[in-house]
């Protein structure tokens, strides 16, 4: 009966969140001009007093401020002092498939069984979360949406961060297909009196095998199928003539070993490795491999209580000076609300060794190219689309943070949210006292 | 193997006999020839020992010998007194925890006319359930063991126990020297009983100390229902009284309630004990002491080795030093073989000990005298005459390998595991056959040799058995083609090395053989042994004991900050090239040009100083935080489970946190006590608690204490409705119970009520984890109508929507500074809830309630600018001087002002930047985060895992047994998180 209670509670919130909603921005008519602002280009380069002019949603001139470029048709937009920015990405995010934790009703982001490559977590998108929408008010213009769960918990897309549906939101339809790789250590069950600690995982070469069978057989139905009959299999066709990615979420350095040896052996063009807390001893692999690392969340605690306590804060520094392609990723607790601070996780990695300008790309031009959208995104570069923010400040600073308007393929888009509206409500309620 | 022979078994006289006649025992048995230890310190060199009737007569150098007494020529053998072992749970079978059932949680007890709560047990009495166990009892016998007091190991006050004599051949009305010998205790809930409380530690101290509170009116006053587990209780208390803690925290969680009732528990220690001495030592209690020393961990493959912490390697490095520190410290233990996989293990583990420098008459003592005075019983742990002949007869000194249990008596039972008259074969032999040049060498021990066999250097397979005084060879020829057995007998001659004996060849012919003894093989051991105990590498204790520990703790400073940009929060605001001096802990001047002799002077220059993080809302360093048993529970406090190890201190330390408020969780509407503490990374739980601090509770409103998100439905309240009433019903029955207090009358002592009374007497503050403006203004109503204020609401996500409210009533807030969505009642939880909430005038603080975000608490109140524009100073001081005043704590800590405590942090940048990192953090002067000193640790830390993963290495190629590499993993605390070490 209670239960009944808090679906119904559930569905109420979901369908008042359809009216809080921002109305999507309409498809770019005027040509705009940002004109003076510092320009962080995202490829590691910064053009100060620059000229950035984007037309029907693509860049058309990004470089010094020159006067003669502009025009009285264009919608100029005074910037000196503030900054620009491509839009940041947050890949390997469950924004827009779950509303609420706690509420079971609003989860969408795991479904069951082991092995899902056919289950596409696009469908399920929610462009009017409430959540996506507290994402662009700090800059995080795109996503990954990504599937958790099994071994193979199935197909992720890319996304904009402002749209009417999943099919006006996607980027990049089925990038990619996540697996989980099996663990070194399993845990005690402690709810039956274990030992809560981790134990060795005496079932990992079995599950290695599992597999190595999977995919064989995924490979071998594929070379002469009849469509329909085995959807599993059926999806996992394009990651073995490489035009889609196999992200693997792994963390162990035997584990990081492991699969590389599992591209090869497969013969897997694309993969990315998810997590990748021990990326970091094997950087040489990783890139010799041309595999590239989707970083777990930065502000995060190290695994060990003898492990440098700044560790998951230099591991982006010790990856880029190892050669290998990295950007950042936040899952775990309260991955979704949190992803918004994605600009801060950037911003850590310069205390610990990065520029600004390298850490920029871990969120921006780094993670297009991992997430194979770098032809259209990532950087502000003529051609491109012009997904970009004006900042006051220093983007990757909370300090500085202050978006003045953000740019979704030339959209003109809302910075306020369910959040700033009700700020704005009671902000009035004691004026008005 | 060993040959059972027991004395006739006496009846009581007044026993009726109708089998045959009375025979009284009067003859005596005289063991002669022997080294007697009538205590560990009193040794008789060559000696008799006289005993009679199971009782020791006499003993000593040349003391008479009756004429009726049997002589046993002990040659040269060595007596001991039989080993005590006070833990025990001989003979008295574990219950099961029964399966099924348990979906919904269980409240209240199982049983009536008991006590209250399921897990308070002190009816039980072991001896009722005594079934002696002969095969365990042979064992125990064996490894010396002949005395164990042993109990019914379920529950938190488990009854009394037994004292049982090993006398495998006599009968109960022998064994059982005493039917009640001691009262257990423990913080383990029993099995048999799904009954929640108590969830965690802090609720079973909690339910002891209420349960001491409940013996006493019980007894004094009267009371119209009959408690039988409080009148065993009752009973129970001129017992002594056993704890079993089972490590150096709970034996000191243990002693606190213990000295609060004016109880000396004797402790189960954990074998850890040496990691904190000097608190072991101020319990004052003895210890019993288990040593159950961890194998080395395989360490082979690197990977999984990467994954071992420092701390588990450093465990094996030293707990076999535990015994010898606790005897360095004039610290009472017995040992006891709890916790051991088999007690054959026992004296391995003991000579370990030795070889770590524990002295063999502490190692005696500790298993004879020390726990025959623990239980204050004269008649068994020494040979004094009047003792219970209960003794061990050896080949020598006990703990040596190569020594045997010959025998061991019990109460005149006599059990025999070795010939006294069987000799010891081992050494090499040598022998020629058909020119073949043979060598035998014996190791192992006494009848029960094993045997290898060479010609020249083959290895011939054979098999040696011996059988009281023969030896018997069987072997093979070295031909392998056609492989011929060879059978060798031999009557062994104690007067002669050599074995004479006689040859059967496959042929069935026989030849006359002597084997020759050389005694080469001995001397070279003996030589290794030495060498082994020499070579021992003990890593120091470090304080704390794991990573990033101090040998020695840091001391305060006299420090001069200079040219810094010191943020005051005093009215002087932020100062630019500023000194800060600091002295005896405190903050001395603040100006400019400041000097001072012998200070450490610190170039500040383009650096930012300012006062120390406080969080208002941490779960780290605690053992548990939620006591989830109760809808409420104030009467335990997070002050009882303060983790003072918990890397998670010196990782805020990083962060420039310098005081938290560990609160109790949220799963109940009244919740536990808090713990204010500072993070004096290094010292005791007890020195980081903070003296004459104001008292706090946890409060809890919404979806946690209606246990919405739980599948529980049947904990009183689930509404939000409920909760108010619950309140209303606890602060009425709180209010009566203070005024029949202060009345004078009589009245039953409730540390409950006790609590509820200080909020009402405003001797105690509240911080109420809240989010809904509904029940927020409730709870502020219900304060109201007793008269008393919410000092803190925390969270207080929607504090926005009625900060006017708060205002008025005069609460506070601490709040996050941007969670939300991950329950529905964060569904309008909005990060500009500070800046609105600062701008109405509320005092607010940003907290963490995560060990991650609070070490960066900095950055969280810079978003308190990014959302709703505070100023940076008011940011600022919403994670320093903002909690301090909702805590209270304002006059001592949270600005920098000349006479306040020096918590201080050195930022090299902004520090409500991103890009801002604490360089050194310090508490009342010292510097107990240091980055450049952090370096050093790390070097430190890589050197010890290094060094240690060597050492096993090496003791796993020398073939000792090894266990599987193992992860201890710390629960990361919520307010919401229940906690998995289940007691």
């Amino acid at each position: 009966m209670n239960t009944f209670k808090i679906y119904i509670i559930a569905l109420f919130s979901i369908c008042c969140t359809l009216s809080a909603q921002q109305t999507p921005a309409p498809i770019q008519t005027t040509t705009v001009a940002i004109k003076g602002a510092t320009a962080h280009v995202g490829n590691g380069s910064v053009i100060e007093n620059s000229l950035i002019v984007f037309e029907r949603g693509t860049l058309q001139y990004v470089g010094q401020m020159e006067s003669g470029k502009l025009n009285s048709q264009m919608n100029i937009i005074e910037a000196k002092g503030k900054h620009v920015y491509p839009g940041f990405i947050i890949p390997n995010s469950t924004l827009g498939l779950i509303e609420i934790d706690a509420v079971r009703a609003s989860d969408d982001d795991e479904e069951i069984g082991t092995w899902n490559p056919h289950i596409r977590s696009l469908i399920a998108y929610n462009t009017e979360s409430k959540v996506v929408e507290t994402m662009r008010p700090n800059g995080v213009l795109m996503a990954q949406i990504t599937p958790r769960g099994g071994r193979i918990s199935g197909t992720s897309s890319v996304v904009q961060l402002d749209a009417w549906n999943w099919e006006d939101a996607v980027v990049k339809i089925d990038d990619g297909i996540h697996m989980n790789w099996p663990s070194t250590f399993s845990r005690g069950r402690w709810w039956l009196g274990e030992d809560p600690g981790l134990k060795v995982n005496e079932k990992y070469n079995g599950q290695i095998q599992e597999l190595d069978s999977y995919f064989n057989n995924a490979k071998v139905h594929n070379a002469d199928a009849t469509p329909g009959l085995n959807l599993p299999f059926e999806a996992m066709k394009d990651i073995f003539e490489g035009d889609q990615t196999l992200f693997i979420h792994v963390d162990d350095e035997k584990g990081i070993i492991d699969a590389v040896n599992f591209k090869k052996q497969h013969d897997i063009a694309k993969v990315v490795l998810v997590g990748a807390y021990e990326a970091y001893k094997q950087t040489d692999l990783l890139k010799n491999h041309g595999v590239s690392v989707l970083l777990r969340r930065v502000h995060s605690r190290p695994n060990k209580s003898d492990e440098d306590y700044d560790l998951p804060f230099k591991l982006a520094k010790k990856l880029v000076d190892g050669g290998v392609l990295v950007a950042l990723e936040a899952s775990g607790d309260m991955e979704r609300m949190n992803s918004r601070n994605l600009p801060f996780y950037a911003g850590t990695t310069v205390s610990y060794g990065l520029s600004k300008e390298e850490a920029l790309q871990l969120i921006t031009l780094n993670a297009a190219k991992i997430l194979g959208i770098e032809a259209r995104y990532g950087s502000l570069e003529i051609g491109k689309s012009a997904t970009l923010f004006i900042s006051k400040g220093d983007a990757l600073d909370m300090r500085t943070n202050q978006l003045e308007h953000a740019f979704i393929d030339g959209r003109n888009i809302s910075l306020e949210s369910h959040q700033t509206k009700l700020w704005k409500r009671y902000s009035n309620k004691y004026k008005n006292q | 193997m060993g040959l059972l022979c027991a004395f006739i078994g006496h009846t009581q006289d007044y026993f009726p006999k109708n089998d045959g006649v009375h025979s009284k025992a009067t003859n005596y048995t005289a063991i002669t020839n022997a080294k007697i230890y009538i205590t560990p310190t009193n040794v008789i060199e060559n000696g008799t020992l006289l005993i009679k009737d199971g009782v020791i007569i006499n003993s000593g150098k040349n003391i008479s010998i009756p004429q009726n007494s049997e002589l046993i020529d002990a040659k040269g053998g060595s007596i001991y007194p039989s080993f005590i072992d006070l833990y025990s749970n001989f003979g008295v079978e574990k219950p099961k925890r029964k399966s099924g059932g348990g979906a919904t949680p269980q409240y209240g007890p199982s049983r009536e006319g008991f006590y209250w709560n399921d897990h308070v047990r002190p009816e039980q009495n072991a001896v009722d359930v005594l079934k002696f166990d002969k095969k365990t009892a042979k064992s125990m016998l064996k490894e010396g063991f002949g005395v164990v007091n042993t109990h019914l190991e379920d529950g938190i006050v488990r009854g009394s126990g037994a004292l049982v004599a090993l006398d495998i051949e006599g009968s109960d009305a022998k064994r059982i020297l005493s039917g009640r010998s001691a009262q257990y205790l423990s913080f383990s809930k029993s099995v048999l009983s799904r009954q929640s409380y108590p969830t965690s530690i802090m609720g079973a101290m909690a339910l002891l100390r209420q349960l001491y509170l409940d013996a006493n009116w019980y007894k004094n006053e009267n009371h119209n229902t009959t408690d039988r587990s409080i009148e065993a209780f009752n009973k129970n208390a001129d017992l002594v009284q056993i704890m079993a803690a089972g490590s150096r925290v709970n034996a000191v969680r243990a002693d606190d309630v213990g000295d609060q009732f004016d109880i000396q528990y004797i402790l189960l220690g954990g074998g850890d004990e040496y990691e904190r001495i000097n608190t072991i030592k101020n319990t004052n209690a003895a210890f019993i002491i288990p040593v159950n020393f961890p194998k080395p961990y395989d360490v082979e493959n690197s990977f999984l080795a990467d994954k071992l912490e420092l701390e588990s390697m450093k465990e094996w490095n030293q707990r076999p030093t535990n015994p010898k520190i606790l005897a360095e410290h004039n610290i009472t233990f017995a040992l006891t073989t709890h916790g051991l996989k088999s007690v054959k293990e026992f004296k391995a583990k003991i000579k370990n000990a030795i070889d770590h420098g524990l002295s063999i008459t502490k190692a005696l003592e500790a298993l004879t005298t020390v726990p025959a005075q623990l239980l204050n019983n004269n008649k068994i742990g020494t040979l004094k005459n009047g003792s219970f002949a209960n003794f061990t007869i050896t080949s020598g000194a006990f703990f040596k390998s190569e020594t045997t249990v010959y025998e061991h008596w019990i109460r005149g039972s006599r059990t025999i595991f070795e010939d006294l008259n069987s000799k010891n074969l081992n050494g090499t032999y040598t022998f020629d056959l058909n020119k073949q040049k043979y060598t035998l060498e014996v190791t192992g021990t006494r009848g029960k040799p094993k045997a290898k066999l060479k010609a020249d250097s083959l290895n011939l397979s054979c098999n040696l058995k011996q059988d009281q005084d023969w030896a018997h060879l069987l072997f093979t020829s070295k031909d392998t083609l056609q492989q011929q057995f060879m059978r060798f007998s031999a009557k062994i001659d104690k007067g002669n090395p050599n074995l004479n004996g006689t040859i059967n060849f496959a042929n069935g012919s026989t030849q006359k053989l002597t084997l020759i003894k050389s005694d080469k093989q001995a001397k070279k051991k003996a030589k290794k042994d030495k060498k082994e105990t020499k070579e021992k590498t003990i890593l120091p204790v470090t304080y704390p004991n794991g990573a990033y520990g101090f040998t020695a703790l840091p001391e305060p400073k006299t420090i001069l900050f200079q040219n810094a940009t010191v943020w005051t929060n005093e009215d002087e605001g932020v100062l630019l090239n500023t000194d800060v001096l600091v002295k005896d802990g405190k903050i001395a001047a603040i100006g400019n040009n400041l000097k001072a002799r012998k200070a450490n002077v610190v170039d500040a220059t383009g650096k930012h100083l300012t006062s120390g993080i406080v969080d208002e809302h941490s779960h780290i360093a605690a053992a548990s935080i939620n006591e989830a048993g109760q809808n409420s529970s104030a009467e335990v406090s997070i002050e009882d489970v303060v983790d003072a190890d918990d890397v998670d201190i010196y990782r805020n330390l990083s962060g420039g946190v310098t005081t938290i408020q560990i609160l109790h969780g949220s799963a109940n509407p009244i919740g536990g006590r808090s713990a204010l503490i500072k993070l004096k990374w290094g010292e005791s739980a007890k020195n980081l608690i903070y003296k004459n601090a104001p008292k706090f509770i946890k409060f809890a409103l919404g979806e946690n204490v209606k246990q919405s998100n739980w599948g529980s439905y049947s904990r009183f309240p689930q509404t939000r409705m409920g909760v108010e009433q619950m309140y209303m019903d606890y602060f009425s029955r709180a209010k009566a119970y203070d005024q029949k207090k202060k009345s004078g009358q009589p009245y039953r002592a409730d540390n409950e009520m006790e609590v509820l009374a200080e909020i009402l007497n405003k001797e105690r503050f509240i911080s109420c984890h809240s989010y809904i403006q509904s029940e927020i203004n409730m709870l502020m109503k219900v304060a109201e109508k007793f008269d008393f204020n919410i000092n803190t609401f925390t969270h207080i996500l929607e504090g926005y929507k009625l900060a006017d409210k708060m205002k008025t009533h005069g609460a506070g807030a601490s709040t996050f500074s941007d969670w939300w969505a991950y329950k529905y009642e964060v569904n309008d939880a909005i990060p500009y809830n500070a800046a609105i909430l600062n701008n109405v005038g509320v005092v607010t603080a940003i907290n963490s309630d995560d060990a991650e975000m609070s070490r960066r608490l900095n950055q969280e109140a810079a978003k308190a600018v990014k959302y709703g524009g505070a100023s940076e100073e008011d940011a600022w001081k919403m994670v320093t001087l903002n909690p301090a005043k909702l805590l209270h704590i304002d006059d001592r800590v949270g600005s920098i002002k000349v006479g306040k405590d020096a918590d201080l942090v050195l930022w090299n940048d902004h520090p409500l930047s991103i890009y801002a990192k604490a360089e050194k953090t310090l508490i009342e002067g010292v510097t107990y985060f240091d980055i450049e000193r952090d370096q050093q640790l790390r070097e430190n830390i890589k050197n010890e895992r290094n060094t240690l993963i060597q050492m096993m290495l090496k003791e796993k190629n020398k073939g000792m047994k090894t266990q599987a590499v193992k992860v201890k993993k710390k629960q990361e605390m919520h307010c919401d998180t229940l906690d998995h070490n289940q007691i």
